[in-house]
């Protein structure tokens, strides 16, 4: 197991938004969280990042214990994520996104006399063309459409160099056809670097469609662990989640 | 972000300065070179401020430092010069990273009450520590080197002093430092999970912001040949503050504009009234409202933008 989410619980002032999770990734999978609104599933990420510290238990990545790191220490080991919201530099260009990405990446951000023009050209472009975003370069981030910025997010993620992906929503605002387009990227991308892929996806076609593996998550505890054919079989989750088809945004 | 051609307008604008005793009388000889102080101060500020997004209500400490460990070397203890501004320097450098260390843990207006706090305690050791600063008199009657001695050959002086600060702090601010910094200033959240040290990027920003002010100050020191508590106090901060934010805090060059651009002000309006403050606040209202980047923003806005510049702070 790559990622060993064990007893982990977290509460908000009495609202317990994570209770006893134990959540084990094998390396390679993709695995998708799922579950209702304010199940918990940003929490987990929060928790797994380091942006957030739970309250009791233990997170694990490659047997190293992550509780006690600091996010930037969290990416160092190989851990990346992207958020639910869109989170880049709106005034910087696409590329000086990824650029300062692979900055940090190179522990170079203390650097002071290490010019940073057309550093990382290439490596930058090659991203940006595995994304789609070959044209995108010099326009600025914020000016970007709402799934541009998400293929950037995850241009910005990989320039981590992570071995676990964190995709929180990473279809979240798209339509259909991006969706589909989308999610197929992240499949051959994920595949084809050998990552770990642990993503939050409101979209039932999609998580059936790539997902090695299915959590579901409910009222702050896994309810469900299996693969798809198995959780969607699951009584206790049909009843909870799928059966109701509540809609999540 | 390509560094557009700043350099050339750079180099001329240090040529047309240089000019300024060949041309001028001694009068804006003096002004030239109190200009040149404030805008090395300024700039210094303009690294947190700018670049790293930290308002600091307290730069004038650093300043202060630098001045007064500069005329104390080279007076009390005859040290020669180039090693005394070295010192200052280093001495303001260690300084800000000791303060640097507690006010970094801190965001935004709790940051900025910090350093004013910060700076306060260094204004007081000023006044109180009689016996090395000359306490409220201020440290009077530092020595200068013959060579330096005289108002033109110090104005030179200082040019040199300014124009390597200038060029050092630019290579800083377009190092994948300044990246970071920038990166840091527009989203803190997305530059902590690309694996940056926050905290630590701050801390090196505010450790070189205070070795530069320390230069700028310890430049003041050897102009007035002596140091004064003011030089600490938190007016010095506010205006140095003012001096940023009215040349344009997201342009490199923008801190000098403002230094000069107060200056020039203040002489020229006191001349009709003694109400400069006033005239003082109407035009930062209007700075404000009208061009919230400053001089500098106006003036790139004359000029074409050229390129797919966005990241503001670089725009020269």
């Amino acid at each position: 197991m790559i990622l060993n989410v064990e007893n982990t619980s977290r509460s908000f002032s009495g609202f317990l938004a994570l209770d006893n999770v134990n959540l084990q990734v094998a390396e390679g999978e993709m695995h998708a969280l799922i579950g209702p609104n304010g199940a918990g599933k940003t929490t987990l990420f929060n928790v797994i990042s380091g942006l957030i510290s739970a309250d009791t238990g233990t997170v694990s990545f490659k047997d190293r214990e992550l509780s006690r790191m600091k996010p930037h220490q969290i990416v160092e080991v190989g851990i990346a994520r992207s958020f639910q919201r869109v989170n880049v530099f709106p005034r910087n260009t696409a590329f000086e996104n990824v650029q300062v990405a692979f900055i940090a990446r190179n522990r170079e951000h203390f650097k002071i006399f290490a010019a940073a023009y057309g550093k990382y050209t290439q490596e930058i472009m090659e991203l940006l063309i595995l994304v789609g975003m070959a044209d995108d370069a010099s326009t600025p981030a914020g000016e970007l459409a709402h799934g541009k910025q998400k293929q950037l997010e995850l241009a910005v993620a990989l320039a981590a160099n992570p071995a676990l992906l964190l995709l929180d929503e990473p279809t979240a605002g798209m339509s259909i056809a991006e969706t589909m387009s989308s999610i197929e990227l992240i499949r051959d991308i994920v595949k084809g670097r050998n990552l770990t892929l642990l993503f939050t996806e409101h979209d039932m076609t999609v998580v059936f469609e790539i997902a090695d593996r299915v959590s579901v998550l409910h009222h702050g505890q896994i309810i469900a662990t299996g693969d798809g054919e198995t959780v969607r079989n699951d009584p206790e989750v049909r009843r909870v989640y799928l059966g109701t088809e509540e809609s999540e945004s | 972000m390509r560094p557009r051609g700043g350099v050339q307008w750079t180099l001329f604008g240090l040529f047309l300065v240089a000019l300024v005793p060949v041309v001028g009388e001694r009068y804006y000889v003096d002004l030239t070179t109190q200009i040149l102080i404030y805008a090395l101060f300024a700039l210094s500020l303009n690294i947190l401020v700018g670049y790293c997004g930290n308002l600091s209500f307290g730069h004038a400490a650093f300043f202060a430092i630098g001045g007064y460990a500069c005329v104390i070397l080279t007076t009390t203890y005859e040290v020669t010069l180039i090693i005394s501004l070295g010192l200052s320097v280093l001495i303001s450098a260690v300084a800000a990273a000791a303060i640097g260390y507690v006010c970094v843990r801190l965001a935004a207006m709790h940051f900025a009450m910090l350093t004013l706090a910060f700076s306060m305690l260094v204004w007081s050791i000023a006044i109180k520590w009689t016996p090395v600063t000359g306490g409220d008199d201020g440290f009077v009657g530092a020595t200068l080197p013959d060579l330096i001695s005289n108002p033109v050959s110090f104005f030179y002086f200082a040019l040199l002093i300014f124009s390597t600060g200038l060029i050092l702090l630019r290579v800083i601010c377009t190092s994948t430092f300044g990246r970071a910094m920038i990166a840091i200033r527009e989203n803190e959240t997305r530059a902590t999970f690309m694996g940056m040290d926050v905290r630590k990027i701050r801390l090196q920003a505010f450790t070189i912001a205070g070795a530069f002010a320390g230069l700028a100050g310890a430049l003041l020191g050897l102009y007035n040949r002596g140091m004064y508590p003011e030089s600490a106090f938190w007016t010095e901060s506010g205006q140095v503050l003012i001096m940023v934010l009215l040349g344009g805090m997201h342009s490199f060059i923008g801190p000098v504009l403002g230094a000069a651009a107060l200056y020039i002000l203040e002489t020229m309006i006191n001349q009709y009234t003694e109400y400069w403050q006033i005239v003082l606040g109407v035009i930062l209202l209007g700075v404000v409202l009208i061009a919230p980047d400053g001089l500098a923003g106006l003036l790139s806005g004359f000029r074409k933008r050229k390129d797919d510049s966005v990241t503001g702070v670089d725009s020269e």
